[in-house]
């Protein structure tokens, strides 16, 4: 009796520490969130003040409508909603470009094996290992000879070719655990190519259908390098533009007004996971295949 | 009419060949079973039938004409897979539909179809569930009758009970089995359960290498193995297959085998034509006995062989003895509680069902 005691006394030791430290590394995480949230909630003179970590006395949204619709960028004092609109006008064909085509890609690549298609698939892989950087002079000549160079379509053609060889491994690891049976029972039903991927494989794969979406839509609108390299000007995303608010600045540091520009251009990323994370459910497969 | 010809196919991987010119005909509602082990080639055979894997060599015809060309939904078939792969985002009503819908069949019709196979395979309480909420049984139904509405020309069911648990494979087989003589239409059957295939075949094709061993209906395939593998695949337990020299003796053979610290036994009065008489006398045999073919003796069986029970294992309904006869083990299949272990016990052969397998070729001897 006392020996059980004991052990599930030292059982519950053992949760207090583990719990402790999650909780303080949780603290630590959650720390510059918080200095960004009660900064842009406070005047500018407030945070001159000293004021840096304890809750705002003024409570002021001035900062957030500043960093939306006022602040100067070089010479235009629009805000950030144009480069927000920017930023939108890539994300969303991009994700759409890169993730349909890394789906037929995955689709291809373990339905319809074609002598090589290991090979081709690994080529494609080391699309993933390459380095930003590498690419970067050769993508602007590209974007040059088509005509895209300095566009939202040219950084869309750059994110979507970039993100292929992501969303081909997704796909392609994903149809390759679904049955073979399932598309040959398919063609013997008389349905081809594109009938059978749209009606029998994407229904299926509702998960890493997200899991891509929600990968490609932050890595494309928190990229900064292709930004800035490849557009200039009234066509910058989002990051560029925030880039410039918080580096160029004439007199005083506007230190509330930065955070809130920071925080806008979090939001789409932190709402995309809030929203379809939900859907983020595995196993939809499960079951319908083998008993 | 839905005959299938299937004239000197052949498969081939790069340098492997896994079909070598098989040659197999059936005609209108045929039950034929290829029966074989993995990696024998049924499956990729079924899958050349089905249009699924192209063919090598060879010419595969649907009631007389030549499919090898043809996408599968131009073949005029209907395929059950062993995974039963039922699009796991439809329900099954849509499962059954797709086929038809492809083809762009009219509404009316489609549920008519649906109506009719659901109400054959009693699944008609099912129709709006998905295939994950099913049970094996239930999916295998379902998968029969995506088929069904196809009226195909040609069934093909690749090993479509090797996911059930036992109970269940037997009704299923025996549902099956209904089925075919209801719909009558040609079906080919691809299993390695030689059970199954004596039940349901009316011609069956033993397959090992890619090479048909024996093709016939199932009882002569049973009784008349082509050679030892077919022999000892075929039945359960398998064919005893004893070593043996063969004295002739006028119009019949008699087989002797070694038996240890006994004179050896004798197995007289098996029939041969005159031609295998004259070539294996005193030559080495293999003596094919099936366990069924051994009983206790009595004054009324003749001639009996003297052995000595190893093991003994009632089943129920027969009791199965196991003994060493000619340095192998043999196993007899004997009433309940005749047979007792460390015992020794007289056995009368049923010498009319023995068959006799040549030493070298293990092919059978006529």
């Amino acid at each position: 009796m006392a020996e059980a005691l004991s052990r599930s006394g030292k059982a519950r030791l053992g949760r207090m520490v583990v719990y402790g430290c999650l909780i303080v590394v949780a603290l630590v995480y959650l720390m510059p969130l918080w200095v960004m949230v009660v900064t842009s909630l406070k005047p500018l003179d407030e945070i001159y003040s000293g004021s840096f970590i304890g809750l705002p006395k003024v409570l002021t949204f001035d900062a957030w409508r500043a960093a939306w619709s006022e602040a100067c960028i070089g010479t235009e004092c629009t805000g950030l909603k144009p480069y927000f609109v920017n930023s939108l006008l890539m994300v969303i064909p991009a994700v759409v470009l890169s993730t349909g085509i890394g789906a037929i890609n995955g689709y291809i690549l373990t339905k319809w094996k074609f002598p090589g298609a290991n090979f081709v698939f690994g080529l494609l892989l080391f699309g993933c290992f390459l380095p930003y950087q590498a690419i970067l002079i050769p993508m602007a000549r590209t974007l040059g000879l088509l005509g895209l160079a300095g566009s939202i379509p040219g950084l869309v053609a750059v994110h979507a070719s970039y993100g292929i060889c992501f969303t081909t491994l997704f796909f392609r690891n994903y149809f390759v655990s679904l049955p073979d049976e399932l598309t040959k029972a398919a063609m013997v039903d008389g349905a081809g190519f594109f009938r059978i991927f749209w009606s029998v494989i994407l229904p299926t794969s509702i998960p890493i259908i997200v899991v891509s979406c929600i990968w490609q839509f932050t890595q494309i609108w928190n990229d900064f390098l292709f930004g800035v390299s490849f557009t200039s000007g009234s066509n910058s995303p989002i990051t560029v533009a925030l880039n410039n608010i918080v580096n160029v600045t004439t007199g005083r540091k506007q230190y509330n007004v930065d955070m809130a520009a920071a925080m806008i251009a979090a939001i789409p990323t932190l709402v995309v996971y809030i929203v379809a994370g939900r859907y983020f459910v595995r196993g939809l497969t499960a079951g319908a295949v083998k008993g | 009419m839905s005959t299938l010809e299937i004239d000197r196919v052949r498969k081939a991987y790069g340098q492997l060949e896994v079909l070598k010119e098989v040659s197999i005909s059936i005609g209108t509602g045929d039950f034929l079973v290829l029966l074989g082990p993995s990696g024998c080639g049924k499956s990729t055979l079924l899958n050349m039938i089905a249009g699924l894997e192209t063919i090598t060599g060879g010419e595969i015809r649907i009631a007389g004409k030549t499919v090898n060309h043809l996408s599968p939904k131009d073949r005029d078939i209907a395929m059950v897979f062993q995974s039963y792969a039922l699009y796991p985002t439809m329900t099954v009503r849509q499962n059954i539909e797709f086929g038809m819908k492809i083809r762009r069949i009219a509404r009316a019709d489609r549920d008519k179809a649906v109506k009719t196979a659901s109400d054959l395979l009693q699944i008609t309480h099912l129709l709006n569930r998905k295939p994950s909420q099913l049970s094996g049984g239930q999916r295998q139904r379902v998968a029969m009758g995506r088929a069904i509405v196809r009226e195909p020309k040609l069934f093909l069911f690749d090993e479509p009970l090797s996911n059930l648990d036992a109970k269940l494979r037997v009704d299923m087989r025996t549902e099956i089995k209904r089925l075919h003589a209801r719909l009558g239409t040609t079906i080919v059957y691809v299993t390695h359960d030689q059970i199954e295939a004596m039940t349901l075949a009316t011609r069956v094709a033993v397959m090992k290498d890619g090479v048909v061993q024996q093709l016939g209906d199932p009882q002569a395939v049973y009784d008349r193995p082509a050679n030892v593998y077919v022999a000892r695949f075929v039945g359960s337990p398998a064919m005893n297959i004893v070593p043996a020299v063969l004295e002739v003796e006028g119009t019949t053979a008699t087989a002797v085998v070694d038996v240890a610290r006994r004179p050896a036994a004798r197995i007289g009065g098996i029939s041969l034509s005159v031609e295998g008489l004259r070539r294996y006398a005193g030559e080495k045999v293999l003596v094919g006995i099936r366990p069924e073919n051994f009983s206790i003796a009595s004054a009324a069986t003749g001639p009996s062989l003297t052995v000595d029970f190893d093991v003994v294992e009632p089943t129920g309904p027969d009791t199965l003895a196991v003994f060493q006869l000619g340095g192998v083990e043999v196993t007899a299949r004997l009433p309940p509680r005749q047979a007792h272990a460390r015992r020794e016990a007289a056995l009368a052969v049923d010498t009319t069902k023995i068959v006799l397998f040549d030493s070298e070729t293990e092919t059978r001897i006529d």
